[in-house]
């Protein structure tokens, strides 16, 4: 996973470009954001207009599938994203004892990203990590049967490297 | 050691999710370094995963006397494997033998799961050669009405949770005329407690194209969609290049195996929305819109995707297609009990010492289940509840445990198989906390559709906060039975319907959770 600092900013082309690469699949328009939000970190503004006039739809029905669904950011993630599993599984195994922990160390709340821009952290709800549970995805990378300071260890790592 | 270069060790290790999770890759590089150190050579051959997570990383080594296994190996245990000669299958305190041996694995019956583990997900010599597109070539012999016929004797039923039979849903379809039809399977595996789907993805992923395509011949399908989830990066790479492999080997596209039948295949990925495991929401999500609930009638089996009919199955169904089409209807029948045909794959999870995927025929009970094969709690202490179904099955109790696992037999004991999730849960566990979440998850994933799904869950998870309060204990439960009970007759679909199983299973069985601030009030 590229890091947010490292990704381009806004730049219409490239925008153009994507949505153009995907318009003709059927029912584009989620393969298109997330598309988008793999190039920009989220998914930008202006790109609800491009998107509204390439298929055929009003801006508002753009803005409603976009907020939708819970895995596209209005802004900017931090340069290492932590998905931390809040579901059952992760919950008998005291899966929200080590998430509370680890946003208590960064000073952050759910959704949240550190101020230095560094991390982020988002629940999400079961990564079919169930057996080795509490279960993490940090930048793409799983974790299981996770301690408080084993995460803290893991997402110290990752600001590190 | 004394072995020719040109004739390597082949070793197993799994690249199942579940064994990254726990140190895969640091075990496979602390092998490969110390083999290079060694000057032995080796070939490491990646997996899915046998499904018993306790173990991992499991690492497989082939010997004249079949595969030796290993496990759990850390990679501090590695100096200590390769001191022991585990490349000659030698003795160690982690050797298990042939995982054929293992009692974990010999007494299930692996059908669907078969490969699972076993072979690289990605060769299709190795899927061939362990029994893989017999089933689709038996299919395109007898033709499109005999394959939904034995599908329909086989008893297979729907294994997302609603247990529809699968060849009736088949047969709709292929009766419905249209000149687009469309295969769906829903991998949007939401439910915590569950990875079958991704599993078979990992492991086995030729399973379910051969599944679809089959269905595809069936009912005159001639494209299809893989609905998955963004949660799963992993499973979806291995999935998409085993689709790019099909293509390339004519097994997917144009006239598949020169069978002049086409069959075009497509993974999407869904976007974060636990409802878009809803059929119809998935559905309205395939399409490009928000995952919104469509009201049935019309079933998709007659206006389904962009309107067109449609199949949409679970991906466990439809990786179970090809066995029956291999072996018959009978030999899969022949298994399970009542309406319940064949079997499941259960998985195990949560607090739990032996926690993975256990594919058996239905009628083992629950207590089996949880204290036989899963042997208790991880954590040693007495299990409290065991939630069956994922987020929307009800909180069973040990009091509950000679329940058999089938799908009347649970919906008996106001519960349901769903999906296949067992989540243990030990003593520790709150039931008031418990019901508090199923309402703020209802809530976090409410499509927005329907009223008592929407508002009521947010309600809910107030009325049950004012319960852990201990505030008129007494009137709000009355009014938490009251909402659920409109929750589950004026929502549309599963997610506001069902998430009073949860709720009404922790107040009904776990009374005293509710009553611990009433009570401690009264004093």
């Amino acid at each position: 996973m590229p890091s947010a600092s490292h990704r381009p900013v806004w730049d219409e082309s490239r925008a153009d470009a994507i949505i153009a690469d995907h318009a003709q699949m059927l029912g584009a328009l989620l393969p298109i954001l997330h598309a988008l939000q793999e190039e920009f970190g989220h998914v930008p503004e202006p790109a609800v207009p491009l998107l509204a006039a390439a298929l055929n739809l009003s801006r508002a029905e753009i803005h409603g599938v976009i907020t939708f669904y819970h895995d596209f950011r209005h802004d900017p993630a931090g340069r290492h994203v932590v998905k931390l599993c809040r579901a059952e599984a992760c919950q008998s195994m005291k899966g929200e004892h080590t998430a509370s922990h680890l946003l208590r160390r960064l000073g952050i709340d759910w959704g949240g990203t550190t101020p230095d821009g560094a991390v982020t952290v988002e629940p999400v709800y079961c990564l079919g990590l169930c057996a080795t549970a509490p279960a993490a995805l940090v930048d793409g990378e799983p974790h299981g049967r996770l301690t408080p300071e084993g995460l803290a260890g893991i997402v110290e790592e990752a600001r590190r490297a | 050691m004394n072995i020719a270069p040109t004739n390597p060790i082949r070793l197993f290790i799994p690249q199942d999710v579940a064994a990254l999770a726990v140190g895969a890759e640091r075990v496979l590089k602390a092998i490969t370094s110390h083999a290079a150190a060694a000057g032995t050579a080796i070939s490491i051959t990646r997996t899915g995963s046998r499904g018993l997570f306790w173990l991992e990383t499991l690492v497989e080594v082939e010997t004249p006397v079949g595969r030796i296994a290993y496990g759990p190996v850390n990679p501090h245990d590695v100096p200590g494997l390769f001191n022991a000669g585990f490349l000659l299958g030698g003795a160690h305190p982690l050797r298990l033998g042939r995982m054929e041996d293992h009692p974990w694995l010999k007494g299930q019956t692996r059908l669907t799961f078969a490969r699972c583990g076993i072979v690289d997900p990605l060769s299709l010599a190795d899927y061939e050669a362990t029994g893989g597109y017999k089933g689709l070539h038996h299919a395109l012999s007898i033709g499109p009405v005999a394959i939904v016929d034995s599908v329909t004797k086989s008893g297979l039923r729907g294994r997302g949770g609603a247990g529809f039979p699968t060849g009736v849903k088949w047969k709709t379809v292929a009766d419905t005329k249209a000149a687009q039809k469309y295969i769906v399977c829903n991998a949007d595996e939401g439910d915590s407690g569950t990875f079958a789907d991704r599993m078979i993805m990992e492991g086995d992923p030729f399973c379910l194209i051969e599944g679809m395509s089959i269905a595809g011949i069936a009912v005159g399908a001639t494209k299809g969609y893989i609905y998955s989830r963004s949660e799963y990066p992993h499973a979806n790479r291995t999935m998409r290049a085993a689709i790019a492999e099909a293509y390339r080997t004519g097994r997917l596209g144009a006239d598949i195996l020169g069978s002049g039948v086409t069959f075009d295949l497509e993974l999407r990925v869904g976007a974060g929305a636990y409802v878009c495991g809803e059929e119809t929401a998935l559905l309205e999500s395939l399409e490009g819109k928000r995952g919104q609930v469509r009201a049935k009638p019309p079933l998709p089996a007659h206006k389904g995707l962009f309107g067109q009919p449609t199949v949409i199955n679970n991906l466990v169904s439809l990786a179970t297609v090809p066995v029956i089409l291999a072996e018959g209807a009978a030999y899969y029948a022949d298994f399970g009990m009542g309406r319940s045909r064949g079997t499941m794959p259960i998985q195990i999870a949560g607090n739990v010492r032996h926690g993975g995927l256990y594919e058996t025929a239905f009628g083992v009970t629950l207590g089996e289940i949880v204290e036989g094969i899963g042997d208790g709690t991880a954590t040693g202490r007495p299990v409290k509840a065991v939630q069956c179904g994922g987020p929307l099955g009800a909180y069973f109790p040990p009091m509950l445990f000679d329940t058999p696992y089938d799908y009347e037999a649970f919906a008996q004991r106001d519960g349901l198989i769903g999906h296949g999730g067992v989540v243990v849960f030990d003593d520790s566990v709150d039931m008031a906390v418990q019901a508090r979440f199923a309402m703020e998850f209802c809530a976090i994933e409410s499509c927005g559709k329907c009223t008592p799904c929407r508002i009521g869950s947010t309600r809910g998870a107030e009325v049950v906060e004012k319960i852990m309060e201990g505030r008129d204990v007494d009137a709000n439960l009355v009014l938490l039975e009251d909402l659920c009970a409109t929750m589950k007759f004026g929502s549309l679909c599963a997610l506001g319907g069902f998430t009073p199983y949860p709720v009404l299973s922790a107040v009904r069985h776990y009374p005293e959770d509710f009553r611990r601030r009433h009570a401690a009030a009264a004093e």
